[in-house]
């Protein structure tokens, strides 16, 4: 793998982020607004009924956005190269799909650390929550939820490859497909015994309990964060083979290299 | 010694058969034309050459790297311009060539930049989104990045198309020096005032086959023909005519 190639999908974010005002605006602006949103309901709900409202529902917003920015991260560095058809340039160079894979995640640590940062500074300053409340295992749940938003991310950007731009429309819910799983906002054992399975297999549901034993002043079993981390890159391993399956399907069909072809004005 | 060898090169989408067990090498610092009407296999035959189609069979190897099983080092010693792969226009032109100066791992980035833009007449849109280029100028952008790395194996499908006669003369100049200086060049166009023009050697394909091959400047005579443009509407219109 070649750092240089890896370090060009970076730098070309890092040009078309700096340069480009509504792209830098769109990393702080939705998660402000899930802040403003969240934070008011929660402050009401701990008015009404006294409960950790702040700690737990906030922080479940903060923690989700920051699984779907990741997501996010990932199919825009990929869509920046379907909207300005450059799938060729790309895929007729040197760059392999691993290298290409990793400049897409190694892109997005940076516009979702940015954002994360910027949603704890919003609901910090206006709702008083801190992330400290989590204590030392706020690390672990923010790898296994990027882990988990790369895996969606990767996902996404197969289906976009497999089926063409217009596929877009269907990676977007993506995390709202996944969210009614993972407990991000009341306990797994609230669902069905089905969805609860399905639930056992995803990372981030690993996370979210986790934050409400922790409100709850209970302990919680770093097993379970274990294998929140092992489910994580059990995901992107599985995400990636089917990248690299539907690649590899576009290239004997001859999809990449019409990509750009059929699209010319 | 052959830069570019293609041996039996078959493509078959289900029953079609688009290209049919093409065959030809190209030696170093020399250019080549690949003609033939819409539909031939040209593309079809420079996609598969750049590892973004696979061969139903048949092999290709570039600067004797196997382009299917040892991709990065046959794709570095590569590169290609074409009218329908514009470099991303919401970057500038000096973005984009840093951007693909990393991709192809180019030495001493900065001042390759600074000799390609000086070659290709952009230093005064350094700074300027390739986007709001004309047509000719994005064209020279392609080219400056097709030229950035030194490829050993140039491809060029129909990379004058959109230029005006002054900016055509400058880019088919650059290409003729590049090949004096030992560059290879697989060119397609319609053009075959240009073809004349610049390549030691012609393909004419049609059907997914070779046809003929030969100097372009030869060629017409042995067929009975006034010129390349006379011989290309017959291979066009009449190939079995031509096939014996």
């Amino acid at each position: 793998m070649s750092p240089r190639r890896i370090y060009a999908i970076v730098l070309r974010q890092f040009y078309l982020t700096r340069d480009n005002a509504t792209r830098t605006l769109q990393i702080f602006l939705w998660p402000f607004l899930d802040i403003v949103l969240w934070g008011f309901i929660s402050t009401y709900l701990e008015d009404v009924s006294g409960g950790e409202f702040i700690a737990v529902l906030l922080g479940a917003i903060i923690l989700w956005d920051f699984l779907s920015r990741v997501m996010t991260g990932i199919t825009m560095t990929f869509f920046e190269d379907v909207w300005s058809r450059n799938f060729l340039n790309i895929f007729a160079s040197p760059m392999s799909i691993s290298e290409y894979v990793t400049g897409m995640v190694v892109s997005t640590i940076g516009t979702s650390a940015i954002g994360f940062v910027g949603m704890l500074l919003a609901a910090g300053v206006l709702f008083g929550f801190s992330i400290t409340a989590y204590g030392l295992l706020a690390l672990p749940f923010l790898l296994i939820l990027f882990l988990g938003g790369v895996a969606l991310g990767i996902f996404g950007v197969a289906l976009v490859l497999r089926y063409g731009p217009s596929a877009e429309w269907f990676i977007w819910p993506l995390p709202a497909v996944v969210a009614p799983f993972v407990g991000v906002f009341y306990p797994v054992e609230t669902l069905p015994y089905w969805m609860q399975l399905i639930g056992k297999i995803l990372p981030p549901t690993y996370v979210f309990e986790g934050v409400r034993a922790i409100v709850a002043g209970k302990g919680f079993d770093v097993s379970s964060l274990l294998i929140g981390t092992v489910l994580g890159f059990g995901s992107i391993a599985l995400a990636y083979a089917f990248f690299v399956r539907v690649y590899r399907r576009a290239i004997r069909t001859g999809l990449i290299a019409r990509y750009s072809a059929e699209t010319t004005a | 010694m052959s830069v570019l060898e293609v041996v039996d090169l078959k493509k078959r989408y289900g029953e079609t058969e688009a290209v049919k067990g093409i065959s030809f090498s190209v030696a170093r610092g020399e250019i080549v034309g690949l003609l033939g009407p819409n539909g031939a296999g040209k593309t079809t035959t420079i996609s598969m050459i750049l590892g973004v189609l696979e061969p139903s069979s048949g092999s290709i190897r570039i600067a004797r790297h196997h382009v299917q099983y040892d991709r990065t080092e046959a794709l570095k010693a590569t590169n290609f311009a074409a009218v329908y792969a514009q470099l991303p226009g919401n970057l500038t032109v000096s973005q984009n060539l840093h951007v693909f100066g990393h991709i192809y791992e180019v030495p001493h980035l900065e001042k390759r930049i600074e000799e390609v833009m000086q070659e290709m007449d952009l230093k005064k849109f350094e700074h300027t989104k390739s986007g709001v280029l004309s047509s000719g100028e994005q064209t020279r952008v392609t080219l400056a990045k097709a030229f950035l790395n030194k490829p050993q194996l140039l491809l060029l499908d129909e990379p004058t198309a959109s230029l005006d006669p002054s900016s055509a003369q400058l880019v088919r100049q650059k290409i003729r020096e590049y090949a004096a200086n030992g560059g290879t060049v697989l060119w397609t166009s319609h053009n075959m005032h240009e073809v004349t023009d610049v390549c030691d050697r012609v393909l004419f394909v049609s059907h997914g086959t070779i046809l003929l091959e030969g100097n372009p400047r030869e060629l017409p005579q042995q067929h009975g023909k006034k010129d390349l443009e006379e011989l290309f509407i017959t291979v066009a219109r009449e190939p079995l005519s031509l096939s014996d």
